[in-house]
């Protein structure tokens, strides 16, 4: 136990030990640390904003879900009217067809009822001459008493 | 008291087994393999002890020398395989390890070194693991190794380095003078003698003051290499004693094996705790080297 050169010799190997640590051991393993918690303080807020971004999401999502719901409710309304519309039209139009066809029939009817009219007053007319005739026992010459006939015709 | 199982141990002027006393037995375990210059002026492995201690100064210790480079290139071995390749990725188990010790490490020194130092971390960790690896030796059971060595033809074989004062001093020196070396640079030399001699009682008693902080000053680097190189012998000792146990019958022997167990446990917080406190004195003793004023 006696003290001699192999103090001098630790101190020496002391100094080159440090001196190695220091150069090429504690740097290189303390950057890697400094990285990593770098990393994983960039990955914490990373995830925050993911976070904060998908609340976002979720709240225009909520917004669009409503928007396209009060869209839609319009549309559906304004269907409701148009079909209102439609219906209503269709009942106007179905009124008016339905008139005019009335009133055409009622022309009808009554060009009809003329005709028939018409007819009757000229058979009536044919008549009245044959009735003539016979009373007169004589013919009636039709060209000469055309006029005559004719007027007798209208009078009827 | 005797010790028949220790019949292995090599003595120049006996070199056939035989049994040896418990001095004998403790006092070859204590004895280093010292390399020096003979009283013949040739250069050789000291025999016993007298020779070793006949060698003075200008000899070495080639066991506790070899175990302490050896530890500490096995540590920088170590943690250079890892910084070689280290990810700020997801590390894997050995950087894992590492990585805890460094940052352990790290910690210590932000917590007691205030001023800025690129030396003082690795400082640090070298001591604290290099410290660490020396006094694990102790959990070893102590014959072993030297058995090997006095197989291998080495007659003496200390495997602790931390139980050579040498080793304790060597770095507890070289610590002291880098704490000069730092006062004088922070402090310009005026200061640092200024520390020295105008206080604590201030100029008028300059000499009661240099006393002081003389005494102060120089208890540090003793206390701190004594402190290690006090717990680890002590330490070694105890195995030693127990070892003896091992050659006194059955009971005896099973007693030992209990007995060492349980204080390998025990140093085992020990040999930690010394890494640590050595480590953090060093760092506490560099921060009062860069600060103005204490």
């Amino acid at each position: 136990m006696n003290i001699n050169l192999t103090l001098i010799g630790q101190s020496i190997t002391f100094l080159v030990f440090v001196w190695f640590c220091m150069k090429f051991i504690w740097p290189p393993i303390v950057a890697a640390l400094e990285k990593r918690r770098l990393q994983i303080a960039d990955g914490l807020a990373a995830a925050d904003r993911g976070k904060h971004e998908l609340e976002l999401a979720a709240r225009k999502a909520a917004d669009g879900l409503k928007d396209a719901k009060a869209q839609a409710a319009e549309i559906v309304a304004q269907a409701e009217k148009r079909a209102g519309q439609i219906i209503e039209e269709a009942k106007q139009a179905a009124h008016a067809e339905g008139e005019r066809q009335l009133v055409a029939a009622k022309a009808e009817i009554e060009q009809e009822a003329n005709r028939a009219r018409e007819a009757l007053r000229e058979q009536v007319a044919a008549l009245a001459v044959a009735g003539a005739e016979k009373i007169l026992r004589r013919e009636v010459n039709a060209q000469t008493h055309a006029d005559l006939l004719n007027q007798l015709k209208a009078e009827l | 008291m005797v010790a028949p199982c220790t019949t292995y141990l090599l003595n120049e002027n006996k070199m056939t087994q035989e049994t040896l006393t418990a001095g004998e037995y403790i006092k070859h375990h204590l004895q280093n393999l010292v390399y020096g210059r003979l009283p013949d002026g040739t250069w050789a492995f000291a025999s016993n002890p007298e020779q070793a201690k006949a060698m003075g100064f200008m000899s070495i210790n080639v066991d506790t020398m070899f175990f302490s480079i050896f530890l500490g290139a096995l540590f920088l071995f170590l943690f250079r395989r890892v910084a070689v390749r280290v990810t700020s990725g997801v590390p894997g188990g050995w950087q894992n390890f590492v990585e805890t010790v460094v940052e352990f490490v790290d910690k210590s020194v932000r917590d007691s070194f205030t001023s800025k130092n690129n030396m003082v971390a690795p400082m640090a960790l070298t001591l604290f693991v290099w410290i660490f690896l020396m006094n694990l030796m102790d959990l070893i059971p102590v014959d072993w190794l030297p058995r090997l060595a006095h197989e291998l033809g080495i007659p003496y074989l200390r495997v602790v380095p931390s139980t050579d004062p040498n080793i304790t001093f060597g770095m507890s020196l070289t610590i002291f003078v880098l704490t000069l070396y730092y006062s004088v640079k922070v402090k310009g030399l005026g200061g640092f003698l200024g520390e020295l001699t105008l206080q604590p009682f201030g100029k008028l008693a300059l000499p009661a003051n240099l006393l002081l902080e003389g005494v102060n000053l120089i208890s540090k680097p003793v206390s701190l290499s004594l402190r290690l190189f006090g717990n680890m012998y002590a330490g070694e000792m105890i195995f030693i004693l127990i070892a003896l146990l091992f050659s006194q019958g059955v009971i005896l022997a099973v007693t030992g094996g209990v007995l060492q167990w349980v204080w390998a446990v025990f140093h085992l917080l020990i040999i930690t705790l010394q890494a640590f406190i050595f480590m953090t004195l060093t760092i506490v003793y560099m921060d009062m080297a860069h600060q103005e004023h204490h």
